[in-house]
């Protein structure tokens, strides 16, 4: 609940960070969510499963999580495996993590943990 | 957890009077806040089969974004990637919050917000694919942009589901503690004010009743003292004209003695 007042001000500007694939990332880079800001921090990054360290990509996962100006962090699916633990751990409401599907990934409603939450709390309201 | 469970108050009926008004908050605290967790369940339910609504169709965008991106890659060759990452400078599109009021908990909904596409900076990604392939990127834009909206609906949907869960335990945890532990504990507290209070009464009557006794019991020795010496009055009083007041044995003793006695000569 705490974390809801982390939104101080009503008319600031909240990004969407991406971490995904090259596809992924120009996709959404196309309809404008990308930004560079002074200091040269980008809010997206490309991630090559056979190249990218895994802890490059918990850490590019931990700076979006912890800037305020990020509201939404979009991952994609296959690459939220990778970093699991570091996802789970991540329990505060803002920014929302979003698990997207990738181009060579379709989504896999199982792997969700939200969803799989969800699921079970319908299963048992419903 | 019986007696023992209480409040360490001393048993006086100022006491009892506070027990009973804590036991009055308490209960009117714990009516509204399960009104307040079954507010927020309302919303809980609605939010909950949305979300799961909105995944599985976000799933399904996303492959036909993934479709429109490969055409537009395919339009504009393999450089496209490089040439949108290298354009980015400002974002266009960024997310506002508004908040949402559900009994006390603030929920927040996201909008897009898109910038008017500047000189400089803000509308590179307008200009990309002006050479070749810019229908397709379009198109790519298109729905990509739509995905996105999407996204943004489940972000948002997916932060209140999280606030929500929250804010719901936390309330359900308090509700709990004041039926199982508070309540009962002003109970037990003021059973024991009344209790010992039962206890003191009874043990004043007892002292007022053992006082009364013992008063009616010496008023009784008083009695008995006075009667007794009443008594020895009255056993004195008929000795007097028995010994001093006989006339007949004075008489006769008189008579006696002027009769029989001639000897004597009056």
């Amino acid at each position: 609940m705490a974390a809801g007042n982390t939104i101080a001000h009503r008319d600031k500007r909240f990004f969407i960070a991406v971490i995904g694939d090259e596809d992924t990332v120009t996709g959404f880079l196309l309809s404008g969510i990308g930004n560079i800001d002074s200091s040269k921090n980008a809010n997206f990054f490309v991630v090559d499963l056979k190249e990218t360290s895994i802890s490059s990509i918990e850490d590019a996962f931990k700076r979006f999580t912890r800037d305020s100006n990020t509201a939404v962090v979009l991952i994609n699916q296959n690459i939220a495996n990778e970093i699991r633990a570091e996802i789970n751990a991540f329990k505060k409401p803002i920014p929302a993590v979003l698990e997207i599907p990738s181009k060579e990934h379709p989504y896999d409603a199982s792997q969700d943990g939200i969803l799989q939450r969800v699921r079970g709390m319908l299963g048992q309201a419903t | 957890m019986a007696s023992k469970d209480r409040l360490p108050v001393v048993p006086s009926r100022l006491s009892l009077q506070q027990m009973k008004t804590k036991y009055q908050g308490a209960s009117k605290g714990h009516s509204m806040l399960k009104k307040k967790s079954d507010a927020l369940m309302v919303r809980f339910r609605a939010i909950l089969k949305e979300v799961y609504e909105k995944k599985l169709e976000a799933g399904e965008e996303s492959r036909e974004a993934m479709m429109a991106l490969a055409q537009a890659k395919y339009a504009f060759g393999g450089e496209l990637k490089h040439t949108v990452m290298e354009t980015v400078k400002d974002a266009t599109l960024t997310l506002k919050t508004v908040s949402d009021n559900v009994a006390g908990v603030q929920l927040p909904s996201f909008f897009k917000s898109e910038a008017e596409p500047g000189e400089d900076g803000g509308g590179t990604m307008m200009l990309t694919g002006l050479g070749k392939g810019g229908e397709s990127i379009n198109d790519a834009r298109d729905v990509f942009t739509h995905t996105l909206e999407l996204l943004i609906q489940i972000a948002a949907l997916q932060t209140s589901f999280l606030i929500l869960d929250e804010a719901i335990k936390l309330t359900n945890r308090r509700v709990n503690a004041l039926e199982n532990v508070v309540k009962p504990r002003i109970e037990n507290t003021k059973k024991f004010i009344e209790s010992e209070l039962d206890e003191l009464e009874r043990e004043e009557f007892f002292r007022l009743k053992l006082i009364q006794n013992k008063k009616e019991r010496e008023r009784k020795k008083a009695e008995g003292e006075q009667a007794k010496v009443a008594n020895n009055v009255e056993l004195l009083t008929p000795f007097n004209p028995d010994k001093f007041a006989n006339p007949e044995k004075a008489t006769d003793l008189i008579g006696v003695a002027a009769g029989v006695d001639e000897d004597i000569l009056f």
